[in-house]
């Protein structure tokens, strides 16, 4: 072929261009870890983008001043309590839906995360106010598990369906209760779907915004609360500021890359193959 | 009673999932229904009072909602857009021999895994007009600073960027997945009759790939319309209203407000919004002949 030189050169632009491109987008995250070491004096002094001292002053003020080790404990408990139930409702509901191919109820599903999470908020904030619910982990759970649960069963219903049936089958002819087969023979054979959506559902427990903002308080608040109340202050603590963000989002990152070849799949429910 | 059980393990099975959805959806969303039709600020003393159509005249006459109800649909279709063109493109660079391709698409899922507030307020610092790195670049170029979340003009854009940073990898993962299980022969007949790059790209590729790139618009069009925490986080709907869109407005009106009413009546309405589009696109990719 005569095209050997252009070809090494459009390979070579390739290159140069998906590492360029992925450069640009993980400069934020650049930005944000470089900010968390500066002082305040160097992020305001903008001649000198890049000298820092790293130092972690930053880090330990969240921690010492501003109590995030509560925080985190509180997202914590929030993120594993709203994955733990959305899994105990969730797996059996998306077994049931892939076996019996119940795809009324699999829209419902479907339609649970379309809805907007603002719509039912004043009734929320009402009916667990009624109940002195406001400020609880039971609340927080509880509506977390309205994000956790629908995305679980979403995951697991393709996966369900890949699963051999012939298994259960033979389990049921040994005598088992369709409940117990399903927990002894399907449910160990289905580990690698159930950890990736439930890091993906702790992932968006730990991300969320709205429900926390409502139904939080000072003995529950979560870390996305406690980020966003740090820029109410009058005067910036930049530093701070970027250092609770590094502190938010590290867990999830390392989450992600741990998950990473299943996560594609999971955010865009199944309907690709990651 | 295991046998009870066993005959009707569709019901069993399902019914705890059902009822929470609808305990925890259904009924909300019948109850802000119910209170779209009256008049209330919360208060324990004084109960909702009924006003019928009252809080709807009231909406479609505010000018500040029809403001809400563009800005909302501007993001939306700006975001989804540019994403959508760039998603393409970067699919199809990725879809090279690329070295490093798995550590690459890894760290191409960061920005959409990230929390959001988080993502906000490191936008917050990049966006300052005194210390932020955009001035900063710039002033480097010989351009004048701009205020960018603090100005009238700008806010949207600059919210758009954002979003267009954090879900255009999300596009181009799900397109560069659809790449991938394209067949071969296609492009090999088109390359004997001499087809040039782009004709194989716009006469094979798009067509094949258009089930994948619904699915991707329509997931991503879906949460565009919804988005809250980036906003919320950066600007709260400011400067003054120019970046209040629709979920915005709702929460400002119902929990700093205390509208209750209007407010209710304004999420009904997104209510019906954000499900009948996403009703209609599904429907439209069942024609196209996708399944979910």
């Amino acid at each position: 072929m005569s095209g050997k030189k252009p070809k090494k050169l459009s390979a070579a632009l390739t290159h140069v261009g998906v590492y360029f491109a992925l450069f640009l987008f993980l400069l934020p995250f650049l930005w944000m870890v470089l900010a968390s070491f500066k002082t305040q004096v160097q992020i305001l002094n903008t001649s000198k983008i890049f000298e820092i001292t790293a130092n972690f002053n930053n880090y330990i003020s969240i921690f010492k001043e501003y109590s995030f080790l509560q925080f985190i404990w509180n997202s914590f408990v929030v993120g594993i309590g709203a994955t733990i139930f959305g899994l105990i409702l969730g797996l059996p509901a998306a077994y049931a839906i892939a076996k019996y191919k119940q795809q009324g109820l699999g829209l419902l599903i479907l339609v649970a995360r379309i809805v907007p999470g603002i719509s039912f908020l004043i009734p929320w904030f009402i009916i667990f106010s009624k109940l002195h619910l406001i400020d609880t982990y039971t609340s927080l759970i509880l509506s977390h598990m309205l994000v956790t649960m629908p995305f679980i069963i979403w995951v697991m219903i393709p996966f369900f369906e890949g699963l051999p049936h012939e298994l259960e089958e033979s389990a049921r002819v040994d005598g088992c209760s369709i409940p117990s087969a399903f927990v002894r023979v399907m449910l160990p054979i289905s580990g690698p779907g159930i950890v990736t959506s439930s890091i993906l559902a702790f992932i968006f427990s730990w991300n969320n915004f709205m429900f926390s903002l409502i139904l939080a308080g000072d003995n529950t608040k979560t870390l996305p609360i406690a980020v966003f109340n740090f820029i109410s202050y009058s005067d910036i603590n930049w530093g701070g500021l970027m250092a609770a963000s590094v502190t938010i989002t590290a867990p999830v990152l390392l989450l992600a890359l741990f998950a990473q070849r299943y996560i594609i799949a999971g955010l865009t429910g199944g309907s690709v193959k990651g | 009673m295991t046998n009870w059980i066993d005959r009707n393990i569709k019901w069993v099975f399902t019914m705890p999932a059902v009822i929470f959805v609808a305990l925890m959806m259904v009924m909300p969303v019948g109850y802000t229904f119910w209170l779209s039709f009256h008049d209330w600020n919360m208060s324990n003393v004084t109960p909702p009072l009924w006003v019928a159509f009252e809080n709807y005249k009231v909406l479609f006459h505010d000018e500040l909602f029809l403001k809400s109800l563009k800005l909302m649909f501007y993001f939306t279709i700006a975001s989804v857009a540019i994403e959508t063109v760039l998603g393409v493109g970067l699919a199809i660079l990725m879809n090279q021999n690329i070295v490093g391709k798995g550590i690459v698409k890894t760290l191409f899922l960061l920005p959409m895994v990230a929390t959001p507030v988080a993502v906000g307020l490191i936008w917050v610092l990049i966006y300052e007009p005194n210390i932020g790195i955009a001035n900063v670049f710039l002033q480097k170029l010989g351009l004048p600073g701009q205020e960018w979340l603090t100005s009238q003009n700008l806010v949207m854009p600059s919210l758009i960027f954002i979003d267009v940073w954090e879900w255009t990898p999300m596009i181009a993962l799900i397109v560069l997945a659809g790449l991938v299980s394209l067949p071969k022969d296609p492009y090999e007949a088109a390359m004997i009759d001499g087809a040039n790059t782009w004709q194989s790209f716009s006469k094979i590729t798009l067509p094949l790939l258009k089930p994948t790139l619904y699915s991707a618009i329509l997931l991503r069009m879906i949460d565009a319309l919804k988005t809250f925490d980036i906003i919320y986080a950066t600007t709260q709907g400011g400067p003054g209203t120019s970046s209040q869109t629709i979920n915005i407005y709702g929460y400002v009106l119902g929990f700093q407000y205390f509208k209750i009413g209007q407010a209710s009546a304004l999420l009904m309405v997104f209510f019906v919004i954000v499900l009948s589009i996403s009703i209609f696109t599904i429907l439209l990719r069942k024609r196209a002949g996708v399944n979910l």
